[in-house]
Formats: C-alpha cells, sequence, structure tokens
C-alpha cells in the first residue's frame, strides 16, 4: 500500500505507524504537503469512496529523561602516577519533544467493501503552526468533521470552504479538547447589564469598609 | 489490495460535491429566517438559518451546539466503565446500540471475547432499539406532516412495550447501561425471553397496519415522493449512512459488511430504495422493521445457556494496553464509531465518537435548496435525528 501510494504521487512522505493494540489497525502517516493529491489518488484508483471519521488528538510537549553512556578521558591519579584512564559514566539528559496535533482520518470503500484505512496527519507543532490541507474538497463528509476538530483543537484547515466554529460558539476563544485547555473559573459567566452595577457596589463596598463602617447588607 | 479502476468515479468537475448556490428570482426581498432553536420540527434544540426567496429556499446553514456538554472532554477524564452510562445520553432513543458500539469498541482494543449467550442478548436488544427508532422515526414523520398525534401515538404504544422490556431487563427504560466490556451486565430470565416471544408475536400485526394506513396513503405520497432527493455518489461522498444511504439505493449494512458480533449467522435482507427522496427513507424504515422482527424471532430461536460476561473479563483496575482501535455498528440511524487511544493508563487517552446524527446532516443543504419551506421540515425529519449525538 505505501509503495502504491508513493509510486503514483512522488513526495508523498508516507510512513507506517504500528499499532500495538490487539486491533491491528495500523495506520499511515502522510507529510501534509501532498496530501490532497494523495487523497485524491486513495478515493478515485484504490476507491476509498467513503471517510467515515476525523478526528483530532492533541500530544502534548514531552520532556523525556534519558540514560546515556557516555564515554570521556579522565586523568587520574593512581599510585602517584598520573594515568588516563577511559572512564564510562551514566549521565541523565533532559530533551523536549515539540507536542503536536494529529488529524486521524478513517477510510472505508463502499465499492470494494474494504477497510479500514486509516492515516494521519500532523501539525508542526501546538502554538503557532497548526495549519493542515483540508480534504473537504475531496470528502464532503468532513465537512462538518474538520469545523469540529477547528472548534475543539485549533487544526487550520486550508482549503476548507466555510471553517467556522460548529459546537462552541463563536466568540469562544480557546479550544477545549486540548490536553491543557484549563477551565473557567465561572462556568456562568456571561457579560450582562448589571456588570457596570455590580463593580460600582463593590467599589462603594470597599469605600465603606474603608471608613469603618458597615455597608448595606454588610452582615447578610 | 487491488486496483480498483474500474469502480473508480468518472472525473469531475471541482466543487460537484458542493451545494449549488441558487441565484434569488429577484422578485420582492429574500427573507431569513431562523427555524429554531425551539422550533416543533427540530426535535430539539437545532437551528437552521434558512434564507427565502418567497416560499423557494435558496440557502440553508444549520447552526450547532445548543445541547453541546462535550462528552468526549469528560470521557478523557473518567476511567473506561464510567463512559457507559454517559453513552446512553448521546442517542436516546436508542441507548442499547449505543452501549454497544462502545463496547465493541473496548473489545477490539483489549481482544476481549463475549460470551455466546451475550452475544445473542445484544442482539434481541440491538434490534428490538431499532424497532423503537425506526417506529419513533416514522410517527414523528408524519407528525411533521400535520398529522398531529394519531400516528406517533401509533409508534408510541408499541415503542412502550419494548421499553417496558428494557425495563424488566435493565431496571431503567432509557438510559439502560446494559453491556460490559466482555458480556452484559445481567443474564435474562426464561419469563422475560418469553415476554419478549409475546411482544415480539404481536409486532408484525402492527407494522402491518402502520403499513395499510400510511404506504398508499395520498396525502403521504404527495407531501413525500420526489422531495429531498439525494444522489447516491454524492451520499456515499457526503458520508451518509444507515437508512438514509440505503434509500438512495447503495447497498452499505454494517451488519453485513463487517459481521460484528454474531450477525453473519442470521438470515436478513437488506431493503434498498431506488429514488433516494424522503418516501424512500420512510420506506427504508419500514421494511427494516420486518427485518428487525425476524432477527429478534431467529436469535430467540437459537439461544443458548451460558454465562453472559466472560469470567476472565476485568471490570475493575481496567487498563488497556497502548494502542488504538476503532469500533463501529451499524446504529438504527447509520454508522456510530467510537474511536479510542490508550497510553495504558485507566483513562482513555482520546475518546472519540463517530455521530451517524452529525454526520448525516451533512447534505442536508444539498437536499433543501430549491424547495419549499413547507418540505424542509420533511427533509429533516426524515434524516432522523437526535441531538444528545449531534451535539454530543
Amino acid at each position: 500500500m505505501k509503495a502504491e501510494i508513493e509510486a503514483a504521487v512522488p513526495g508523498a512522505g508516507v510512513e507506517i505507524k504500528l499499532n500495538p493494540s490487539v486491533s491491528g489497525h495500523h495506520s499511515l502517516r502522510f507529510a501534509p504537503e501532498r496530501a490532497v493529491a494523495v487523497a485524491t489518488f486513495l478515493r478515485d484508483e484504490l476507491a476509498f469512496d467513503y471517510l467515515s471519521n476525523v478526528s483530532g488528538v492533541d500530544w502534548l510537549d514531552k520532556e523525556i529523561s534519558e540514560k546515556v553512556r557516555v564515554t570521556r578521558t579522565v586523568t587520574k591519579t593512581v599510585d602517584g602516577v598520573d594515568q588516563v584512564v577511559e572512564e564510562t559514566v551514566e549521565e541523565t539528559r533532559k530533551r523536549v519533544v515539540p507536542g503536536y496535533i494529529e488529524a486521524v482520518y478513517h477510510l472505508y470503500s463502499m465499492a470494494l467493501k474494504q477497510g479500514p484505512l486509516i492515516f494521519r496527519m500532523r501539525t508542526i507543532n501546538r502554538s503557532d503552526q497548526v495549519t493542515l490541507p483540508s480534504l473537504t474538497p475531496v470528502w464532503r463528509s468532513a465537512e462538518f468533521q474538520e469545523r469540529e476538530v477547528f472548534d475543539l483543537y485549533g487544526i487550520v484547515f486550508k482549503g476548507h470552504p466555510d471553517l467556522r466554529r460548529l459546537l462552541m460558539w463563536d466568540a469562544f476563544k480557546d479550544h477545549p479538547m486540548r490536553r491543557d485547555y484549563v477551565e473557567p473559573d465561572d462556568f456562568e459567566y456571561e457579560p450582562t447589564a448589571h456588570d457596570e452595577v455590580l463593580k460600582r457596589a463593590a467599589a462603594h463596598r470597599a469605600a465603606q469598609q474603608n471608613a469603618g463602617q458597615e455597608g448595606p447588607g454588610a452582615g447578610q | 489490495m487491488t486496483t480498483a479502476t474500474e469502480l473508480a468515479e468518472e472525473k469531475r468537475p471541482d466543487g460537484w460535491n458542493r451545494p449549488p448556490v441558487i441565484q434569488p428570482s429577484g422578485e420582492g426581498e429574500l427573507l431569513e429566517v431562523a427555524m429554531g432553536p425551539h422550533h416543533p420540527s427540530t426535535h430539539g434544540v437545532f437551528r437552521m438559518d434558512v434564507a427565502l426567496d418567497g416560499e423557494r429556499v435558496i440557502r440553508l446553514k444549520p447552526v450547532f451546539g445548543y445541547l453541546h456538554r462535550n462528552h468526549e472532554k469528560i470521557a478523557e477524564g473518567v476511567s473506561y466503565l464510567a463512559s457507559m452510562p454517559y453513552t446512553d445520553r448521546l442517542d436516546y432513543i436508542c441507548p442499547m446500540t449505543n452501549n454497544w458500539a462502545y463496547a465493541l469498541a473496548v473489545e477490539k482494543l483489549t481482544g476481549q471475547e463475549v460470551p455466546e449467550r451475550a452475544e445473542y442478548l445484544r442482539v434481541i436488544v440491538g434490534e428490538l432499539t431499532r424497532v423503537v427508532n425506526h417506529a419513533s422515526s416514522i410517527g414523528f414523520l408524519i407528525q411533521e406532516m400535520g398529522a398531529s398525534g394519531t400516528p406517533l401515538m401509533y409508534a408510541f404504544k408499541e415503542r412502550e412495550k419494548i421499553l417496558d422490556l428494557f425495563e424488566a431487563l435493565t431496571g431503567a427504560r432509557m438510559m439502560v447501561n446494559y453491556m460490559r466490556f466482555g458480556g452484559c451486565r445481567v443474564d435474562a430470565s426464561p419469563a422475560w425471553l418469553d415476554d419478549v416471544r409475546t411482544v415480539v408475536k404481536g409486532l408484525p400485526k402492527f407494522v402491518g397496519e402502520f403499513e395499510r394506513l400510511l404506504c398508499t396513503n395520498e396525502i403521504l405520497m404527495a407531501r413525500t415522493q420526489r422531495v429531498g432527493i439525494l444522489r447516491p455518489d454524492l451520499a456515499v461522498n457526503a458520508g451518509v449512512t444507515g437508512p438514509m444511504l440505503r434509500a438512495s439505493g447503495v447497498n452499505y449494512d454494517i451488519r453485513k459488511v463487517d459481521g460484528y458480533g454474531i450477525y453473519n449467522r442470521f438470515n436478513f435482507r437488506v431493503p434498498l430504495g431506488d429514488h433516494g427522496d424522503v418516501y424512500d427513507r420512510f420506506m427504508i424504515r419500514l421494511l427494516e422493521l420486518h427485518e428487525s422482527i425476524s432477527i429478534v424471532e431467529q436469535a430467540l430461536k437459537d439461544i443458548p445457556a451460558g454465562p453472559v460476561m466472560d469470567p476472565k473479563a476485568r471490570l475493575r483496575g481496567f487498563r488497556p494496553k497502548p494502542g488504538e482501535a476503532y469500533g463501529r455498528i451499524e446504529a438504527p440511524k447509520g454508522e456510530l464509531g467510537f474511536y479510542l487511544i490508550s497510553d495504558g493508563s485507566p483513562n482513555p487517552y482520546r475518546y472519540r465518537i463517530r455521530p451517524p446524527s452529525l454526520i448525516n446532516l451533512t447534505i442536508l443543504e444539498d437536499m433543501c435548496l430549491g424547495s419549499n419551506v413547507a418540505d424542509v421540515v420533511l427533509i429533516f425529519g426524515s434524516v432522523d435525528i437526535v441531538l444528545g449525538e449531534v451535539d454530543r
């Protein structure tokens, strides 16, 4: 399968990602640059005409600490004589693997009754380079699902005809399905006409307490 | 894998799968109507922003999210089993199939076996759920045509009997929480199976009555035939599944294709439509009722004795090995799938639901464009959605 795709679309950058689970659903990983060409090839030549599922997956930055055996030359004094000795020491090094957001596509073939073919694409990082090509022109069923991934994960699908938030409201800022999403303190909060009144009341109350008086309703 | 050039679609112009742009006639002004969020036809809180040129729909944008509670995020914070009762609330008309899809995905993830008797029980409750769903969805469709009350109550009469069965089996009418990874929660007593036999014996009479009342009803035919036509190639491309897809004439039933559970043991047919209009969708559901009843009868005939839970299945301290799995079933509304990624901890790393209701709505605009606003209600009703699943 990998060879077939690479023969058809040069520069597709296909990698096989093995799945250790018993389900045996292994997947392919594409480079996003040629994804639309690969997807069109999959649909038209390999008859994967049905895109079932699009999901986003968030992989955080990982700090990996690994033990590395390092050999270095040390000068040691043994019995009054300086010797150059090779010594192997274990060192713990830390490095940060940048996280990424992944879009996973599950394909089936309705014509041949085959499947699933799973493929995935990764963004470069989680903050500013989160663009992937949209596959909605190839499979229409990606339309709402890519909007959902954009909404909840923040992947920007380039070429999507109508990329708006799907489930959250338009004024919403964050992407709630990300692993590091912090919930707001007050879910019920929304700006109301009373906000200014409350602010003024708070200021009054503070002023009154500073003056040593008890404000109206302070004991409640 | 074979290259299926002969099956490949012929070259189509770019954007063939987009809804067409309809130009207004230019007489009078356009009227923008927000149908919803509390419109009687929407079965919940859902909005369609419709632009009307007289009676004709020239633009339609669905707006979602009124019932959104981020079920997927909640599921990432709890253990695998703790999401099981929550799946009941997805498509609250058919909780059994939601349970089944989730259990199937987890069983694929861990390689869990399911005992024979549990498989039979799953088929019985799953097909009874399909009866409930199709009967009520036909009832809703007729209701939306203006036949207030009576046909829907006919459908609900049978639904009530089946829900009573579910209550006797699981303790709850709708929020059943019945399946487990590796079986079912409780065994069915012989008396319960007899009750099912009695109810199933009465079902063909009910379906026949429904058929005689509705199939050749002049009003129904006038309102639904050649309304909301969906082309098969667009249906496949847009990921439409379930009765909607088969009404467009595409032979794709996951019970046949995947043969999950023990479906390859049963003898049943897959009804297919010819025109892909609202009437065909209604008819397909009616015909599937017959097939479901026949499957339940076959399952009741050869249900074996034995345990309903795999004794090796672990409920507490359940930690699947790292990996991922996608499990899907033919739910009454279409393909319901669960995509799970495990990182070896007790909670899923990723828990994704593929909701048939949401994806079947992708082509709502294509079907409605150019038709009258009164037909939008019917076309929308024929998609058969539940908002608990659309918004998750």
